[in-house]
């Protein structure tokens, strides 16, 4: 029984940790399959988890912090979109200068706000995504495998966490169902293709990276309003990059990314419940090792195991008509 | 869609397509200079021209892929602004490209209906698409499987899609820009077949093509360009291969290329069971066999991507093999095994690369640099530890005059020639140094009538002064008139050899499409009686 509720709590913690990769990995997909790298979803994380943050503290509500929050990655991503589509930029260029950009733009503006070092002064309750407790969670808290199973593990996350785990059906949905999503396909793999249908190939990539930012700003309001209670200084800790891999890993496609990321998302949590723990024959597990292990996974799973992934076939090419 | 009804209710038939003083710029190059053309309805009209005469530029005006500097675009009798493929697709113009606008990894349903799904969630649409697919399959006979995704299909099946796409769309005037250029004779026979079909059913096609014998065979009416220019309009019965390649380079072209007899020596090069691998570990090439004697040219005829790059590349010592030996004058140059391209080099084989941009030369460097790319080691070159600039200058002075490149500039850059004087700078690199083996690829792949006509005499001339030529070529026309035998490549094997007296198109169109040797022989004989 022990164990068993280890477990639970160790998959509640796994769908805590994955939210953020999985609207980030969805995010990236978007862009990425109409063509555009969008490595610059770290800092658009980061963007997105500060504004949040501070407008959530101003204006005492979550809601309107998050709406902040994707506004802030709107724009980030017509800053991409202009560089990359419009300007035929180089698109991983693009990306690390916003990452760069935003790991020292979020810190400036947040001394000269808050001067607490980079950090926003702690949320109050109201100021946060507070969890929610499902309907009939209290009755069957008591019933043996059922009751812990969904009372911990279902019911007590907040909107954002739900939000998440719906998106992927209605991302796959939109991109498989929907003429949008056909067009979005379609022009990340032959932008020709789009273009002598009769339809903008840049209007088409612009209209996909917004969906991107739209997406990548829920995953920071996640980390600043309601997983955490304040936004520090490069709080994302790579977790646009892992929200990436976890993309690429699932081969640009939305159910497999939500497994990579609840992958990804495992693996942390367990790296937190495994510190401290004395593994026999091993001994105690320093705690840099065991917080090493997500990325050293997610080296030796991209490295190792996505060889045959094959990217949209426009990814990362600006589009110009041939002469 | 359909906007193009009664055109004949009014009193006497609109040309389908009228353009009148077309004029385009890109920066220097006039493309397209005040170009008149008419195009009567339901005929099958054919525009030639060498490469950068500038039909695919006018092609794409009237598709709406470019917009003209000057002039006007009447469909039907009416002006119409075309600003963008939507414009054209709207006033019934559907166009075939060259590279085929297709999304390999969608099914055919799904690159059909792209750009015109008739809702925002698909499944409104797919419907409708399958019922008017299945129709317009019946009526042109265009078999294809809605539901096959694009990238499995053959060249011509894409094709074909490709087709159905802008029939889809209610085209009523179909551009095809050098549609046969990929497929094999079958298959281009078959196209042409459709082509009829859609003429009898009263739509008008626009065939663009550099092949002569397809304007002869398969259109109306042909328009010549030359430079920018339309030169000439001619009903096709009343005109003449000859005539049409003369309004085309102008002035006069031998067609036929004259040569006698080989007079074949030693073996040269003899190649023993080779087996060549892609970068996937696919075998591209599997157990080939055969040999090139002194005096002769053996050419290697195939649909691409059968397998000759891989041959010819593995011969010219840039790739490695992974079976078989080949030897050289009886020496063993097996590439891999110590033998590299610099060695090959030096032991007397030239390689002229299939690609003329990717592998035979740096665009961006000026024609003297071009010219010794791969033997600027040559002490002919050298002075001290230093390139000797005056050596080469005049060194590539003499190649461009012997092999006629124009302009005759040693300091142009390479990017600045057109394709023809490109490729004739590369051939006068590798058959200046006299090698004992000429491996060449496409010689004159992108390259204009007047300059295909020089570089086959030349390689003629290589053969006559006993030297060993593999000339390895896509055009069946170039492979029929050069080589001395024939072998055939499908999927990676060799099918087979024959002879240059015993080749016709039927039968390497056959060996091409994987048939055994003397079953194609034979099937040929029987659709000849």
């Amino acid at each position: 029984m022990e164990t068993f509720e280890l477990i639970i709590l160790l998959l509640d913690a796994t769908l805590r940790t994955s939210t953020p990769l999985i609207l980030a990995a969805l995010a990236g997909m978007f862009s990425e399959r109409s063509g555009t790298i969008n490595l610059a979803l770290e800092g658009m994380m980061l963007g997105g988890a500060f504004a949040a943050a501070t407008v959530a503290f101003y204006a005492g509500n979550p809601w309107v912090g998050l709406l902040a929050a994707i506004a802030a990655t709107i724009a980030l991503s017509l800053l991409h979109g202009f560089a990359c589509i419009t300007h035929k930029g180089n698109q991983v260029v693009s990306g690390m200068a916003i990452n760069i950009l935003m790991s020292g733009f979020t810190a400036l503006v947040g001394i000269a706000l808050f001067a607490q070092g980079g950090k926003t002064p702690a949320l109050d309750k109201a100021s946060r995504f507070q969890p929610i407790t499902l309907p009939g969670a209290e009755a069957v808290k008591d019933v043996p495998i059922l009751g812990p199973l969904y009372f911990e593990l279902i019911s007590g996350h907040n909107i954002l966490v739900y939000i998440a785990f719906l998106a992927v059906p209605a991302a796959w949905w939109v991109m498989y169902r929907t003429r949008f999503g056909l067009r979005l396909r379609a022009v990340g793999e032959n932008p020709g293709a789009v273009d002598t249908a009769g339809i903008s190939v840049v209007l088409m990539r612009y209209r996909a990276v917004v969906c991107s930012g739209v997406l990548v700003g829920m995953s920071g309001a996640y980390l600043s309003t309601a997983q955490g209670a304040s936004f520090l200084h490069d709080m994302t800790a790579g977790k646009g990059y892992i929200a990436l891999a976890a993309m690429v890993f699932g081969k640009w496609r939305p159910f497999p990314a939500l497994f990579a990321c609840l992958l990804f998302g495992f693996l942390d949590a367990a790296a937190t419940r495994l510190q401290g723990v004395v593994l026999p024959g091993i001994g105690e597990v320093p705690v840099q090792l065991v917080q090493a292990l997500p990325y050293v996974l997610t080296v030796i799973l991209l490295a190792g195991f996505i060889g045959r992934a094959t990217p949209p076939k426009a990814l990362g090419r600006a589009y110009v008509k041939e002469r | 869609m359909h906007q193009m009804h009664g055109a004949g209710e009014t009193g006497a038939v609109q040309p389908a397509i009228e353009l009148r003083g077309i004029d385009k710029r890109f920066g220097a190059v006039h493309a397209n200079k005040e170009i008149d053309l008419k195009v009567e309805k339901g005929t099958i009209h054919g525009i030639v021209g060498e490469n950068g005469a500038g039909k695919s530029t006018l092609m794409s005006i009237l598709y709406g892929f470019y917009q003209a500097d000057a002039g006007t675009i009447h469909v039907d009798g009416k002006l119409c602004d075309i600003k963008g493929s939507e414009d054209a697709i709207a006033v019934g113009i559907g166009m075939v490209h060259q590279h085929f606008m297709l999304v390999e990894t969608f099914s055919v349903l799904e690159n059909v209906i792209l750009g015109v799904e008739g809702g925002a969630v698909l499944r409104d649409g797919v419907d409708k698409a399958r019922v008017e697919l299945k129709r317009l399959e019946r009526e042109y006979a265009l078999d294809i499987d809605p539901d096959a995704i694009v990238g499995d299909l053959s060249v011509g099946l894409q094709q074909r899609v490709e087709i159905l796409k802008a029939l889809y769309r209610g085209a009523e005037i179909l551009i095809l820009d050098e549609p046969t250029g990929v497929l094999t004779p079958q298959e281009a026979d078959h196209l042409f077949r459709i082509l009829n079909t859609l003429k009898e059913q009263g739509k008008t096609v626009v065939l663009i093509t550099h092949k002569l014998r397809e304007i002869m065979a398969a259109t109306d009416n042909v328009s010549v360009m030359r430079q920018g220019a339309m030169v000439a309009d001619r009903k096709t019965a009343q005109t003449s291969p000859e005539e049409l390649s003369e309004l085309m380079v102008g002035r006069k072209v031998l067609l036929r290329l004259e040569k006698g007899a080989a007079n074949p020596g030693a073996t040269v090069l003899a190649v023993n069971n080779l087996c060549v691998d892609n970068a996937q570990g696919i075998h591209k090439v599997k157990n080939a066999t055969f040999t090139v004697r002194a005096g002769e040219i053996v050419g290697v005829a195939g649909v691409s991507g059968n397998g000759q790059s891989e041959l010819l590349e593995a011969l010219g010592g840039i790739r490695a093999v992974c079976e078989g030996s080949v030897t050289l004058n009886d020496q063993d140059v097996t590439p891999g095994k110590g033998v590299d391209a610099a060695e090959l080099r030096r032991r007397g084989v030239a390689h002229v690369p299939e690609d003329r941009h990717r592998m035979a030369m740096v665009t961006g460097f000026s024609a003297k640099e071009a010219a010794i790319l791969g033997y600027e080691n040559d002490p002919a070159y050298q002075k001290g530890p230093l390139l000797d600039w005056h050596a080469i200058s005049d060194a590539t002075a003499h190649m461009m005059s012997e092999f006629d490149v124009r302009p005759d500039n040693p300091d142009l850059k390479a990017a600045n020639f057109s394709g023809g004087n490109q490729q004739k700078l590369v051939l006068a690199r590798e058959i200046m140094r006299d090698p004992e083996l000429l491996l060449v690829g496409q010689p004159t792949r992108g390259v204009d009538i007047g300059a295909i006509e020089f570089i086959h005499k030349r390689i003629v001339a290589m053969r006559d002064a006993g030297k060993a030529v593999l000339l390895v070529s896509v055009e069946l026309d170039e492979i029929m008139s050069l080589a001395d035998r024939i072998l055939v490549m499908c999927d990676g094997a060799i099918i087979g050899e024959v002879s240059a007296a015993e080749a016709n198109e039927r039968v390497l169109g056959l060996m091409m499409a994987g048939v055994d040797p003397n079953e194609a022989k034979a099937k040929a004989a029987e659709g000849q009686a």
